[in-house]
């Protein structure tokens, strides 16, 4: 009875970066984190075997959330902090489609928190990307709910008072099922984020650490500079021992007070290291904690776990619910009450 | 056998009241469903307390339920109750002012304790201070008698106290002479397997209440009230949020679309969402929300992937979802909003009435944000509104408000069931052609091509920015932007095009003319028809379409010498009308979380006929 346009679904394996590619000008400031996201979203699409017309890109209001207009596929820039709500409304009602989440820190960590929450409890199947620049761009300047403790703004000239959000720790907190993290400039990690990502049954979130070279420049120059990054980071790889530096030679261990600490790999041993592994909760939040200076700062998945998807659910409860009560109309639901005859 | 003698009636109304415990709302419905089946017109009204578990037997936890009955065809609960049962003195002071010279009021003894008196703020006993002297006073202790009824049932106290509603319902049945089969049947299918005990010893109860009446012979009549002259059919019973529930599936049957409800609980919109929830095997998904805002979006992006989108709340959400509403106004989305009104301001009066939300679905969002809105008159007609506002949704793609009340909501009344096969079918297709395919082209009735995801080559971007004509690209040019809020306006009012000409009931022009719209159809055509029947000319035009209104309403209103608007608002419709058609309009405003009382409207209407002259 339920009809949507069945028409056979167009070749996936034909599709290129350029289908994805809209005729509207891209208008962020020249030299911004948004673009090369868009470039590996555009380049890593074709690459999934998805038919395009079954992805859809939904955003809240922000820099980030121009998103949408730049990418040929079904999409919406939606209204501040409530993509995640709009999203699952998208994927509940058809599961099938390939629902994509594009929000930044102020949409999805301080106006719209309670939905980006409430998708990750749930699970509803959508692939979220959190541009983090950690500063609002849109309205020109002022401090957002990830920047650092003291930062002078035009809304906070005496330094802002309040301690930020841990994107990836809130994630672990809402029990997400998959929790990466990734940074604009490294364009074959944020791909390969992309790829796990769609990979993954659930809500999947993806933050990014994203430069505003305008209102933040450098916020994460610790990490984006190419020299600086094998020391000042950690990528994380499942089943692998925790290591970083130039040469890898240095580890990451738990000590007996359950703190981790960084040690030097060959002082130390290989097989005393952390060892990464993507279903263990304990891990992902220790690693949630760890950031520079005292730490690399990890990225990688720190969490991806199967754990029953919502929207897959709700139609299995539809389906289920038919099968019991076949052929049934609204007609024979009025009728079903206590019914009388006037004569 | 009882000496009583028997007296016909055609109208009466009684009123259960006791504690939110006592099960007042259960005995009302099963007297309602009793005399429906007797083929009585019936007209209900559940008043809730707004604490679901007050202390017993204080103020705030008095639950009622007043139901009327009659032999012609009515509109309204009744203004006053010829009987009254109390449960207990708090029940007694909240309801007694109520209640019909003359009435009767049975109480139970029981529960006037010193302590429950003192509750109730009584300095003595009302049952024997002689206060009640202008009603018919029965006072019995229907808890003794129950326990007696049903010893030896192996009940503890606590729940065999519990059945004394069943002893109150069985006497009452015996005064309007009532059968038991319905009630006796309902126990059966209720407890019988559960509970087995329970089941016996409420029919002991229900069989004792009747049995006391008949040969106690305290009750010097006992009445009969026959059947209406219903239009013949199958009827049933059903109250407001069941029949705007059923409507909304129909109206998804009816379009061939999935139905998608978006909510969060809300007195007193939750029910809607529960029986929906139930529906799951006629292909209904509802989405709990984690608030009200994440409940409309998620509506929202239901329509855009091409469902039949709803979203339910009362006033305080519709406050929360104006902005998401604008979104559906900008992308042009079709999504039903029903706003089952209840008492504001803030979180008012949640479990009473008003009809104080009309202003703010109108105009209650930023920019120009017209949006169609229609509202039910009766409980059954919730359910004919519901299609009617899937249809102006998809035929034009656009939001469309639905106004009910906590009234419509809880009211139950007999209703004739509708046969879907004579429903004509909402019709919207999908749009799937790529060739020339333009998101904000325009068909004859100014809607846009619904192209959903999924849909090969028709890959488009919606928002909340300004859109070009045609093209739906984001556009910040002036001339495009005065040009589509007219456009945006001009959708809204296209609608009255597909309005049927206005029902004028009464003469065609006269004196006055009452205009009114949702739950206080009754009272309002209750009042209508009794000046009418005292040969006043006065006319009643009842609208389900407040905006756009309909497009004959100025020439009606220009036929009366003068017009008057009865809301339970402080003259919301009154103001639209004398802005809209610059004319003279008597308004007559009730805020007190109660519907009108036929009564209050007579004296109203009756004084403007005066100045008519
Ligand atoms: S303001 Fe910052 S985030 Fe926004 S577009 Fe410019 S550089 Fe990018």
């Amino acid at each position: 009875m339920t009809r949507y346009p069945n028409l056979p679904p167009t070749d996936a394996s034909a599709l290129s970066t350029k289908d994805f590619k809209t005729d509207q000008d891209v208008r962020w400031c020249p030299g911004c984190g948004d673009y090369s996201i868009l470039a590996q979203v555009q380049r890593t699409l074709p690459t999934l075997g998805i038919p395009k017309e079954d992805f859809v890109f939904i955003s809240g209001i922000g820099c980030s959330s121009r998103f949408p207009y730049y990418m040929n596929t079904y999409g919406m820039h939606t209204i501040h902090g409530r993509a995640p709500a709009l999203a699952s409304g998208i994927q509940c009602l058809r599961p099938n489609l390939n629902t994509w989440v594009i929000t930044g820190d102020g949409d999805s960590l301080s106006i719209g928190t309670n939905h980006l929450m409430h998708a990750l409890r749930r699970n509803v199947n959508l692939k979220i990307i959190l541009f983090n620049n950690r500063i609002y761009g849109l309205t020109k300047g002022q401090y957002s709910p990830t920047s650092e403790v003291g930062k002078k703004t035009k809304s906070t000239p005496y330094g802002s008072l309040d301690h930020p959000f841990n994107p990836i720790a809130v994630a672990l907190g809402a029990e997400a099922s998959f929790v990466a993290r990734s940074i604009d400039v490294d364009a074959r990690h944020l791909q390969a984020m992309i790829k796990r990502a769609a990979a993954h049954e659930g809500t999947a979130l993806i933050e990014v650490f994203q430069n505003c070279n305008i209102f933040n420049d450098g916020a994460f120059a610790f990490i984006s500079d190419r020299r600086e990054r094998p020391k000042t980071s950690l990528v994380l790889e499942h089943g692998k021992p925790m290591r970083f530096g130039p040469k890898k030679e240095q580890g990451i261990a738990v000590g007996r007070d359950m703190r981790p600490k960084v040690v030097d790999v060959a002082e130390h041993g290989e097989e005393n290291l952390l060892v990464h592994d993507e279903g263990n909760p304990t891990i992902a939040y220790l690693l949630s904690q760890l950031a520079h200076p005292d730490f690399p700062t990890p990225v990688g998945v720190f969490r991806s776990i199967d754990r029953p998807v919502y929207d897959r659910m709700l139609q299995a409860q539809v389906d289920d619910a038919r099968q019991r009560k076949p052929g049934r109309s609204v007609q024979d639901l009025i009728e079903s009450a206590h019914v009388w005859d006037v004569r | 056998m009882s000496t009583a003698q028997t007296v016909e009636l055609e109208t009466v109304a009684i009123r259960f009241a006791g504690d939110s415990g006592d099960g007042m709302q259960l005995t009302g419905t099963q007297f309602t469903q009793t005399s429906a089946l007797l083929g009585n017109d019936v007209a209900t009204f559940p008043d809730f307390p707004a604490e679901i578990r007050a202390p017993a037997g204080s103020l705030a936890g008095v639950s009622g339920f007043q139901l009327n009955f009659s032999s012609q065809q009515i509109y309204t609960h009744g203004d006053a109750p010829d009987v009254l049962v109390a449960m207990n003195p708090a029940a007694l002071r909240v309801n007694i002012g109520d209640l019909k010279p003359d009435g009767i009021l049975i109480a139970n003894t029981h529960a006037f304790t010193d302590k429950n008196l003192e509750r109730a703020g009584f300095e003595s006993n009302p049952l024997e201070d002689g206060s009640l002297q202008m009603f018919r006073v029965f006072p019995l202790d229907i808890t003794s008698m129950t326990l007696e009824a049903i010893s030896g049932s192996g009940l503890n106290q606590r729940a065999a106290v519990r059945c004394k509603n069943f002893l109150a319902l069985g006497l009452v049945y015996w005064m309007y002479n009532r059968p038991l089969e319905h009630t006796i049947a309902w126990i059966e299918k209720k407890f019988r397997a559960k509970a087995p005990d329970v089941a016996d010893a409420n029919l002991a109860a229900l069989k004792a209440g009747y049995h006391y009446g008949e040969t106690a012979e305290i009750f010097t009549h006992s009445y009969v009230v026959p059947k209406a002259r219903l239009e013949p059919g199958r009827y049933r019973g059903i109250n407001g949020n069941e029949a705007l529930g059923l409507g909304l599936l129909a109206a998804a049957e009816l379009s061939g679309l999935e139905l998608f409800l978006g909510s969060y609980p809300i007195t007193p919109a939750s029910d809607l969402l529960h029986f929906l929830a139930a529906q799951k095997h006629l292909g209904a998904k509802t989405f709990q929300a984690e608030d009200e805002i994440a409940a409309v979006c998620a509506a929202i992006g239901a329509a855009y992937a091409g469902g039949l989108a709803v979203t339910s709340t009362s006033g305080p959400g519709v406050a929360l979802k104006a902005e998401a509403i604008g979104l559906a106004v900008m992308t042009e989305l079709p999504l039903i909003v029903c706003d089952i009104q209840r008492g504001g301001p803030s979180t008012g009066l949640p479990t009473k009435t008003e009809q104080a939300d009309l202003l703010q679905v109108l105009y209650g969002r930023n920019g120009e944000c017209p949006v169609p809105v229609v509202a039910a008159a009766t409980p059954g007609d919730c359910f004919f509104v519901a299609i009617e506002a899937a249809r102006i949704a998809l035929r034009h793609m656009l939001p469309v408000v639905i106004l009910s009340d906590g009234y419509l909501a809880n009211g139950a009344e007999p209703w004739k069931i509708p046969d879907m096969s004579q429903i004509p079918r909402i019709e919207k297709d999908f749009h799937t052609e790529a060739e020339g395919f333009q998101p904000y082209a325009r068909d004859e009735d100014l809607g846009r091509p619904w192209a959903v995801p999924g849909t090969p080559g028709l890959e488009h971007r919606l928002g909340g920015l300004e859109k070009e004509h045609l093209t739906g690209n984001v556009s910040y040019d002036p001339a495009n932007h005065q040009f589509m809020t007219e456009l945006r306006a001009a959708k809204v009012a296209r609608v009255a095009q597909h309005i049927p000409p206005t029902e004028v009931f009464g003469p065609e022009s006269g004196d006055v003319l009452v205009v009114a719209w949702g739950g206080t159809f009754g009272a309002v055509r209750s009042a209508v028809e009794h000046l009418q029947g005292k040969g006043r000319s006065v006319a009643h035009v009842h609208l389900r379409h407040l905006n756009p209104l309909p497009a004959d309403l100025g020439d009606i209103l220009g036929r009366f010498e003068r017009v008057m608007v009865p809301e339970l608002n402080m003259g919301q419709l009154a103001m639209v009308l004398r802005a809209r058609y610059l004319i003279p309009v008597e308004s007559v405003c009730k805020v007190q979380g109660k519907p009108f009382k036929e009564a209050e409207l007579i004296r109203a209407l009756s004084a403007e006929l005066e100045h008519a002259r």
